[in-house]
């Protein structure tokens, strides 16, 4: 379909009108950090944000969320439904939405569906903001992907440079929920013109390239290299690099017991972390930062893509900015190439 | 500090040559602008890669701990007195380690060159001696040094390492200031001000842990919170967790922590719990005149009882 135009002072008016039927999400600055809060007005959206520092992968699988409550062994009632409304996350970064198609793989697939995660993903559209600056971290475009990928996304918003954002419709409800205003109009040429020279734009400022065609098959190859006893050293066994991950995914169930009832608990998990693989006899298969960083490592460029076809990064370039001792991933990339 | 850089290299590749230590820890050039990072040095020609610099922000103690065989270390100012700490708390041994003292006139807060930023990509960076030039997409602009630095820097009163094997370059002239007028400003606020603070800044926690792991005083074989057997605390980002978890690590290391802010540096999620840690060593500097990592000889105040200790407490 053709693209359309809104006016940048029109968008408040836009998603005003979009409030009425859905819950807006929406980038908010606090504190020195942006990340997506419910919004009452667009007027609280921060526009200048590269990328949020959180993914937004919390929205659909939060860090921590009470999946039943129980007592007296029974199940005490039927949880509560997860959105109260549709929800509409506005903004979110191509990368980010692409996430989502990784973790549809793990929670909503064939054989098991995540009812908690497929609640949230149903409920949900994905209004993306292309990614008009890249950062020096990003490597979106070594990933199948790019700054103007809609993979998930229900809309491709499009920050023009000038007064006007473009908006692409990707899904019949990205459509639907142009469809419902009139502040949007018809993309002209002139638009249109403008949305290519941006996206190569776009394009053509990600300068950090990995390499991951043959790197499953050289990861099956190198298990006992004495590499991972270099590239851990300095790694200090902190979550940071997979709880800001965009796609790690991984979680632990608690039973949190008061008298006689008590809820269990999902919880996100780091590999970094010493207890994920101690075992109940006090054995841990892996005993060092060095074992959990190449599981970190196998695990998004190996065991993934052979369970699920695809590699578990999205080249956001987070692990790599928020790394307190500057892990770089796609040095480590490198340095498996070079083996 | 280009002049120091070139001492600390020298003394380096002398002391791997020399066969006097198998390993030097130190600081690299990172792979993000105007980043260092920790480097393991075993042989003398990597020794050109060692960079001492404004941006050298990681307390290296902490590897220490893990470290096998004769250890020269880097140590600032606060990283002499972790180390002081560790010796003192037998984690480490005095005649296995060889520290390169560097005094040290304050290091950046990459948090501070954020906010200069307001969200624009960093894409190149410059320091020389009282400025750094940022770079980026359509912008080259100039910040002073003094007014990036980290609020743990801009209040220390131990700039040079009060113990070392050699020491880079000259000592620095100690600054005479009150270390503690934010204490004093944050106690004076009302007891809701101050819980309110505690709750926001908690609140942001994502239970990385990272403060904790980077920290040199923390160096449990389990800590509290991963304990199973029995379970002190949950796991969830539920404040009854996360501010408890902060509590309780600000008392473990009373008496212990520097002040060297690794753990306000390496949060991701710009927790800013650092007045609490300051308030519990100001306590103990008050109670127990002690003043932490300063010298080997002097019982940590924990470890120790002495009759005039105060005694308020018990009623």
């Amino acid at each position: 379909m053709k693209g359309k135009v809104i006016g940048k002072e029109q968008l408040a008016g836009w998603l005003d009108n979009l409030r009425e039927e859905y819950d807006v999400w929406a980038p908010v600055k606090g504190n020195g950090l942006v990340s997506f809060h419910p919004i009452n007005s667009a007027s609280e959206i921060y526009f200048g944000f590269l990328n949020t520092r959180k993914t937004p992968k919390d929205l659909f699988f939060p860090q921590s969320e009470v999946l039943f409550s129980f007592r007296r062994g029974e199940m005490e009632k039927d949880r509560d439904t997860l959105l109260e409304k549709p929800r509409i996350i506005f903004a979110i970064r191509p990368c980010d939405a692409q996430n989502l198609a990784l973790l549809d793989k793990v929670f909503d697939s064939e054989d098991y569906q995540d009812p908690y995660y497929v609640e949230r993903r149903k409920g949900t559209l994905l209004f993306g903001m292309a990614c008009t600056h890249p950062q020096t971290t990003c490597f979106c475009t070594s990933m199948r992907a790019g700054p103007f990928e809609k993979t998930c996304l229900d809309l491709l918003i499009v920050d023009l440079g000038n007064d006007r954002y473009f908006v692409e419709a990707v899904t019949e409800q990205g459509k639907d929920a142009i469809g419902k205003n009139n502040l949007l109009e018809d993309a002209g040429e002139k638009d249109t013109e403008r949305l290519a020279k941006t996206k190569k734009e776009a394009e053509e400022k990600i300068k950090s390239k990995i390499v991951i065609e043959g790197l499953e098959e050289k990861l099956d190859k190198i298990f006992d290299s004495s590499l991972w006893d270099r590239v851990h050293q300095r790694c200090l066994g902190c979550a940071i690099c997979t709880y800001l991950c965009s796609t790690c995914h991984c979680f632990a169930l608690l039973d949190e017991k008061v008298d006689s009832g008590g809820q269990r608990i999902r919880s996100w998990d780091s590999c970094m972390f010493p207890g994920f693989t101690l075992e109940a006899s006090g054995h841990n298969p892996r005993i060092s930062n060095k074992e959990r960083m190449r599981q970190r490592v196998m695990h998004k460029f190996n065991y993934f893509v052979k369970n699920f076809g695809q590699t578990a990064c999205v080249g956001c370039g987070r692990c790599i900015r928020n790394c307190p001792v500057n892990i770089d991933i796609r040095e480590i990339i490198q340095e498996i190439d070079n083996e | 500090m280009q002049e120091n850089q070139k001492h600390l290299r020298e003394a380096a590749e002398k002391l791997l040559s020399d066969k006097k230590v198998d390993v030097i820890i130190g600081y690299e050039r990172g792979t993000l602008p105007l980043r260092t990072r920790p480097v393991f040095i075993r042989e003398p020609d990597e020794t050109k890669k060692l960079v001492w610099n404004s941006r050298c922000e990681n307390n290296l103690s902490f590897y220490l701990k893990t470290a096998k065989g004769k250890v020269g270390i880097v140590a600032k100012g606060c990283d002499a007195r972790s180390i002081v700490g560790l010796i003192k708390e037998r984690q480490v041994k005095r005649e296995d380690i060889f520290i390169i003292g560097v005094p040290c006139p304050g290091i950046i807060d990459r948090k501070k060159i954020e906010d200069t930023l307001e969200g624009r990509d960093l894409q190149e960076g410059v320091e020389s001696d009282s400025q750094v030039i940022l770079k980026g997409e359509g912008f080259e602009e100039k910040a002073d040094k003094d007014k990036l630095l980290h609020s743990s820097c801009t209040t220390c009163t131990h700039r040079n390492p009060v113990l070392y094997d050699t020491l880079i370059g000259k000592e620095i002239p100690e600054p005479k200031m009150d270390e503690y007028s934010d204490v004093e400003e944050f106690s004076s606020k009302k007891d809701n001000e101050r819980w309110t603070y505690f709750n926001d800044e908690t609140s942001r926690c994502i239970r990385c842990y990272a403060c904790r792991n980077a920290c040199p005083s923390c160096y449990c074989p389990q800590c509290f919170v991963d304990q199973s057997l029995p379970t002190w605390f949950g796991r969830t980002p539920h404040p009854s967790d996360t501010l408890i978890f902060h509590m309780i690590r600000t008392l473990h290391t009373a008496g212990r922590c520097v002040d060297c802010g690794t753990c306000s540096r390496v949060c991701p999620m710009n927790v800013e719990l650092q007045i609490l840690n300051k308030k519990a060593e100001k306590d103990v500097k008050e109670l127990y005149g002690y003043e932490v990592g300063t010298n080997l000889e002097e019982l940590p105040p924990m470890a120790t009882f002495k009759i005039d200790d105060p005694q308020e407490f018990i009623k």
